[in-house]
């Protein structure tokens, strides 16, 4: 085993041409790989010496095996100096403000005396301020056209991105080979490097300038076999053979004094090289390609961007024991559990220590083997040796299993597992489940959930993670379940709650209406898991009859008190306080529901100051999960019995209604007219700030959006109240009375860009048309309402503004996916100390008491630390 | 049942001590509040001392369960918290923020103008109240809006024309425009004589034709005559810089009168508290950095909690406003407005990990090799590329139990050594 190290810091530097060959092993002096024989040849790129990397092959240098070996670099000697492409910007920046002869920074000897001095008084506390003072050296330095040390006239330099320098003398523009540079360079003393924001001890100018490139060991760039037996060289292989090739070819022109100018030549050519091996994706020079016209990936590719080793593999990595399938809901199980297919959890395994007091229990594991659940994949025996239970004779080793051994064992009820579905936007999108390996090929959870998560049922999949240490499944269990996860602390309420059917069925149950025999009693209850006493019935005679508000009331605490308004009251339906007729004001005493019925409002997800809410708070979240669990069962039973859909009567206007309508469009369709006479005339007032089209266009809006709501009155005057698409509007369970408006009377004005849909022909959005007609059936104005059918132009403009929105949504992802990561980079390192303020990892202080008064959001009362209201309805609320 | 009690005072004898207690443990805020709510539910329904005690202990067993926890990373969930709701937020730029006459970003957009910390908002506008004269006539009202608002000669006049016959500038002015933004005739000749292009003359007939004598050397082109036109047409009259439109609304104020309030397009602040008529104790801009130039970093950080929790506010989305705070403080904590993103709060951040892997990976690993950077890995993304235990949280804790050490003390003192660590 490696020996396990802990990281403490890491220095950042430039490596010196010393550095880069006290470390290599060997240096590269040809650009062939591997002989006749396929052997990789010695000084070459493969150079055993360089690491091992097949598996059996022992490493020349250190002598491990492929496993242990970490590999190790190789040197190429360059011909001639090189820029470092990434160290040109600064290289640049040091021309300028150093002595072309003598190397000192172009201020007086005593200015850079007293900045050494406040650099080092900055560098440690104010690292910000000392950034900014080498700034200042720098442009100040910058600008001096004579050395204040050797007098020495200075020349503009100019650099040509990314590595060509050139020097503006009088005799004209000369460039600047790398040798001059680096001798330049070499000539600059180390306080005068400091001031230049430079490390001298790590970082010395002149190493900008690279004389040798380190080769990184084979285990970086390690070559496929095919199966035809060539060899397919990684991409930085490649580009080190170029350099290898170029070098060689230089030296030799060089030893045997060539012309200058094919030495430039390939000098260049080198240049091109190395500064493409670095970054294949530099401005301005064309991008080093593959034979297939494929372009080479250079180092920084391999570090940049969402795939690139920092975000790719350091900051996110792949990881085993998990698995991902599609999921489906099951309202049987907990919302603390989620059903994990056998197939799955016979893949995915926890290793658990044989004790002497699970040693039978492990044995009966072992013995089941990998393809019986549940069984065991793996056994470790004390030695660390790891035994596939695939290949094994299973009885032999069930009978060796000892204490100090550990089995890996199939995944069973009862462990605890990580559940997530992306996008992860917030903490709840990764909790924590219990298993309950069920039958089937998809991941079961419970329905109220979804909100947290996000999730439907539309081929939605997620992903499950198995904690591995005993100290993950602890932290796992205790503190990331779905229990724990209630309350939001965006907010400061219950995120997870019931949704459409559960909101439909609560309603219905505690409708004043509904009136259960003891055969419908005893089913809802059972369904609910409901262990105890049925209370005494409501009406006793002619028959025994319990309402559903009784039944609501078993699962209450006995001292819970409340009062407050449902969803439903609103408009005619509309409570001021429990005396009242509509039954939709909530008045809880001493546990027992007595008016009101229940809605979105008082069993919805996402709805702070609740019945859900308060209940959680004062009675923990064992008491709400029981809740979840048993409650809201018992509402989807009962919809489940009564029966809940929906039919086209449900939304069919009669015909009375419907003339209605016509009247109040026709009223409206004048009046737009009357505006476009108005306009045409040039006698319109415009709005003051805008032109006469634009004022017209906000007016005919007005008129339209008015008529519509003056027909969204008359639809829901005329239709049933107590019809299904009506009580799931007015409930909260799914849609709204727009939306039954659009199904039963019209659909309304279509927009895109909130203007009215104007653009596609000349003067006209379609052919059908005449130019310049500004009416609203011309302009997207749909008459017609689902249950009519629209006509085909009414489904174009439908699909005109139905387009946007999804256009819209599209957008929207990544601007606010981006905006997202931007939020949790800047803030993510912020925690609450010990003595309550809040700071970053480096101490600084970001505020004293967090959020002011020190209250977590999750903890608190829809933001408030306390509730005084409540509290005092907690206690007195059963007589008032 | 306890004897119930209806009088205030009765109560607050019989509870006195509880109430000190509460008091000593409470912040003034709530504890005012409690008492105030208690006094007013023991006058309508009474209260027994017993009932008031266990209010009292509700509320401080409740406030000091909602405290955060140590370790707590409260950056994180604010971020979460902000970003989450923003797949709910609009994209459209434009909408009618109760005044029709102006356009204001909204939604998404404008919540990414604030945490970029942009120069200048899409949408610049300026809530400019009046003081105790100017309040309440809308005359009077308008006399400051006139005073503010930026008016250049091409705004009043209806034409401007050159005169190639007789080598002058034609400026008609129009009647409606002159009323409507309150300048005169004398006020434009002025204006056109200080450009000095020439003199300026009024037609004897017409008194809004102005006739400005370009006095031009022998050789001129055309293009100088474009441009001296181009100088009348943007010659200022009068007014603020930067602030295009005015537009007077008026409201209903606490002490139930009519008051009127301007509203600006542009935004100018610095310029704005000067104008006589203006209350500049109530002056608001959407402008944070001017806001941060001349108010201060208080200010800004302010404007920003208030702006960002405009928007969530108006898209109907429920978010805390302590993660708002948080996020304002992070911006403006170094003393000036920072942004969040890489040339802000995540570009100065002392670790060059963290820094390259949020964005621009080489030119951040490059630079930190020439200054010879040092990571102390202390930063949560630090910590989980170095495979480190990042600090936050139950990470948080730095002291431990050391197994071995316990297994030696306890055959120190003769106690049985059980279980041990591996």
């Amino acid at each position: 085993m490696v020996e396990e190290k802990i990281i403490k810091e890491i220095k950042f530097g430039i490596l010196s041409p010393d550095e880069i060959r006290k470390m290599s092993v060997t240096a590269i002096v040809t650009s062939e790989l591997y002989d006749e024989d396929g052997r990789p040849v010695p000084g070459g790129l493969m150079d055993p010496r360089l690491g091992a990397i097949a598996p059996g092959q022992v490493c020349m240098t250190c002598g491990n095996d492929a496993k242990l070996c970490p590999g190790h670099f190789g040197h190429i000697e360059l011909a001639r100096p090189i820029i470092h492409v990434g160290f040109a910007k600064y290289i640049h920046d040091i021309l300028r403000a150093t002595c072309r002869r003598c190397g000192r920074v172009l201020l007086p000897e005593a200015e850079l005396q007293r900045y050494l001095k406040l650099l080092d008084r900055l560098e440690d506390r104010w690292p910000l301020l000392a950034k900014l003072l080498v700034t200042v050296v720098k442009k100040r330095a910058s600008k001096v056209t004579e050395c204040p040390h050797c007098g020495e006239r200075q020349y503009k330099i100019i650099f040509d991105k990314p590595y060509t320098f050139y020097e503006d003398r009088p005799e004209g523009r000369i460039q600047l080979t790398p040798l001059e540079i680096r001798t330049r360079l070499e000539r600059i003393p180390n306080d005068d490097v400091r001031l230049l924001g430079l490390d001298p001890q790590s970082a010395r100018p002149e190493w900008m300038v690279l004389t040798v490139l380190p080769v990184p060991p084979v285990h970086v760039r390690p070559s496929i076999v095919l199966e035809t037996g060539i060899h397919a060289e990684d991409d930085l292989t490649h580009k080190l053979a170029d350099i290898v090739r170029t070098n060689e070819r230089l030296r030799e022109l060089l030893d045997s004094g060539a012309p200058q100018t094919l030495i430039d030549e390939h000098w260049a050519l080198l240049q091109y090289h190395v500064a493409t091996y670095i970054d294949n994706e530099l401005p301005r020079i064309p991008v080093a390609r593959h034979r297939g016209g494929r372009p080479l990936k250079g180092l920084a590719q391999r570090l940049k961007g969402k795939e690139g080793r920092f975000r790719g593999n350091l900051s996110g990595k792949r990881v085993d024991y998990s698995a991902r399938t599609v999921i489906s809901p099951d309202p049987n199980i907990s919302i603390n559990e989620v059903g994990v297919p056998v197939e799955i959890a016979k893949i995915l395994t926890v290793r658990v220590p044989v004790t002497p007091w699970n040693i039978e229990e492990m044995r009966k594991y072992v013995l089941n083997g990998p393809d019986k659940w549940p069984g065991a994949n793996y056994v470790i025996r004390s030695d660390g040796r790891k035994i596939d239970l695939r290949y094994a004779d299973r009885k032999r080793i069930a009978e060796m299993l000892e204490p100090g051994w550990f089995v890996e064992r199939h995944l069973h009820d009862g462990d605890v597992v990580l559940f997530n579905r992306q996008p992860s936007l917030h903490r709840m999108s990764i909790m924590a489940h219990i298993v309950k390996v069920l039958p089937g090929k998809t991941f079961r959870l419970n329905l109220l959930v979804c909100p947290p998560y996000n999730a439907d049922f539309d081929g939605d999949e997620m992903n499950l993670h198995v904690p591995r240490t005993e100290e993950a499944q602890a932290e796992a269990r205790e503190l990331m379940l779905v229990q724990y996860h209630i309350l939001s602390p965006r907010y400061g309420g219950p995120i997870i709650g019931g949704l459409q059917d559960y909101i439909s069925g609560a309603y219905l149950l505690t409708s004043k209406a509904t009136l259960l025999s003891i055969e419908d009693v005893v089913d809802l209850l059972s369904a609910a898991g409901y262990r105890g006493e049925i209370p005494e019935p409501a009406i006793l005679s002619p028959k025994k009859r319990w309402t559903g508000k009784q039944l609501v009331s078993l699962f209450l605490p006995k001292e819970f008190n409340f009062r407050g308004k449902a969803r439903v009251s609103a408009g005619i339906f509309a409570c001021e306080n429990e005396w009242c007729w509509n039954d939709s004001f909530i008045t809880i005493k001493k546990g027992e529901l007595l008016t009101g019925v229940l809605d979105k409002k008082a069993v919805g997800a996402e709805q702070p100051e609740n019945m859900m809410h308060w209940l959680i708070k004062e009675y923990g979240t064992d008491y709400a999960r029981y809740v979840y669990d048993h409650m809201f069962k018992m509402f989807i039973r009962f919809i489940e019995k009564r029966g809940f859909t929906m039919t086209i009567d449900d939304v069919a206007l009669p015909p009375e209604a419907k003339e209605k309508i016509k009247e109040v469009l026709r009223e409206a369709e004048k009046r737009v007219y009357e505006l476009i006479e108005i306009y045409k005339e040039g006698k319109l007032e415009p709005v003051p700030g805008r032109t006469m089209e634009e004022s017209l266009e906000l007016r005919i809006l007005d008129v339209l959006s008015e008529a519509r709501k003056k027909v969204e009155d008359i639809t829901v005057n005329y239709l049933d109240p107590f019809n299904n698409v009506f009580i799931m509007a007015r409930t909260g369970a799914r849609g709204n009375e727009l939306n039954i408006t659009q199904m039963a009377a019209l659909l309304g004005q279509q927009s895109v860009r909130g203007e009215r849909i104007h653009r596609g022909y000349l003067g006209r959005f379609l052919p059908h048309f005449k130019p310049g007609d500004l009416g609203p059936a011309a302009r997207g104005f749909v008459y017609s309402s689902f249950y009519d059918g629209l006509s085909p132009v009414e489904v174009f403009f439908h699909a005109a503004g139905g387009r946007e929105g999804l256009v819209d949504t599209a957008v929207r992802t990544s601007q606010s996916g981006y905006m997202q990561r931007r939020l949790i980079n800047a803030l993510q390192d912020l925690r609450v100390e010990y003595d309550s303020t809040v700071r970053t990892p480096y101490g600084e202080v970001v505020q004293f008491i967090y959020g002011e008064d020190g209250v977590d959001p999750m903890k608190s009362a829809h933001g408030k630390a306390v509730n005084i209201d409540r509290e005092i309805e907690r206690v007195i609320g059963w007589r008032v | 049942m306890a004897h119930v009690i209806s009088s205030w005072d009765e109560l607050k004898k019989e509870i006195n001590e509880m109430l000190s207690y509460a008091r000593s443990k409470l912040p003034k805020r709530i504890y005012e509040e409690l008492e105030v709510k208690l006094q007013k539910t023991t006058e309508t329904y009474g209260l027994s001392p017993e009932e008031a005690r266990k209010i009292i202990e509700y509320v401080l067993s409740e406030y000091e369960y909602s405290m955060v926890e140590p370790g707590e990373p409260v950056g994180t969930v604010a971020a979460q918290s902000i970003g989450e709701p923003g797949t709910q937020m609009t994209l459209r730029t434009f909408h009618y923020a109760g005044i029709r006459e102006f356009n204001v970003t909204l939604g998404l957009p404008r919540f990414i103008e604030l945490v970029d910390a942009r120069r200048e908002p899409s949408t610049p506008i300026m809530y400019i109240y009046l003081d105790e004269e100017h309040r309440y006539d809308e005359n009077k009202a308008k006399e400051v809006a006139r005073r503010i608002e930026f008016t250049r000669i091409s705004n009043v006049a209806s034409e401007i024309d050159i005169d190639l016959v007789n080598l002058r500038i034609v400026v008609r002015l129009d009647p409606i425009m002159l009323e409507d933004k309150g300048v005169t005739v004398d006020q434009v000749k002025k204006v056109l004589e200080k450009l000095k292009l020439g003199k300026v003359d009024q037609d004897p007939s017409d008194p809004l034709t102005l006739y400005i004598q370009l006095e031009l050397g022998e050789s001129f082109s055309l293009m100088d005559l474009q441009k001296k036109r181009e100088k009348v047409l943007n010659a200022k009259i009068k007014g603020i810089k930067k602030i295009r439109r005015v537009i007077i609304q008026s409201m209903t104020n606490e002490e139930g009168k009519t008051e009127y309030f301007l509203v600006t397009e542009g935004s100018n602040l610095k310029e704005v508290l000067n104008v006589p008529g203006v209350d500049p104790r109530r002056v608001y801009t959407n402008n944070i950095h001017e806001i941060e130039e001349v108010l201060g970093i208080e200010a800004a950080r302010a404007a920003l909690i208030r702006e960002m929790k405009d928007v969530l506010d108006e898209q109907g989305l429920d978010v805390d406003i302590r993660h708002i705070i948080l996020v304002a403080d992070m911006m403006t904590i170094t003393g000036r407005v920072r942004q969040i993103g890489r040339h802000g709060v995540s570009g100065e951040k002392p670790s060059p990990l963290a820094r390259a892997a949020f964005e621009m990976t080489t030119q951040n690993l490059f630079a930190a090799a020439a200054r010879g950077e040092v990571d102390k890995l202390k930063g949560i993304t630090e910590s989980v590329i170095a495979g480190r235990v990042i600090g936050v949280g139950t990470g948080m804790v730095e002291v431990r139990m050391n197994p071995a050490q316990v297994v030696k003390s306890m055959k120190g003192t003769g106690g049985e050594a059980t279980g041990g660590g591996n």
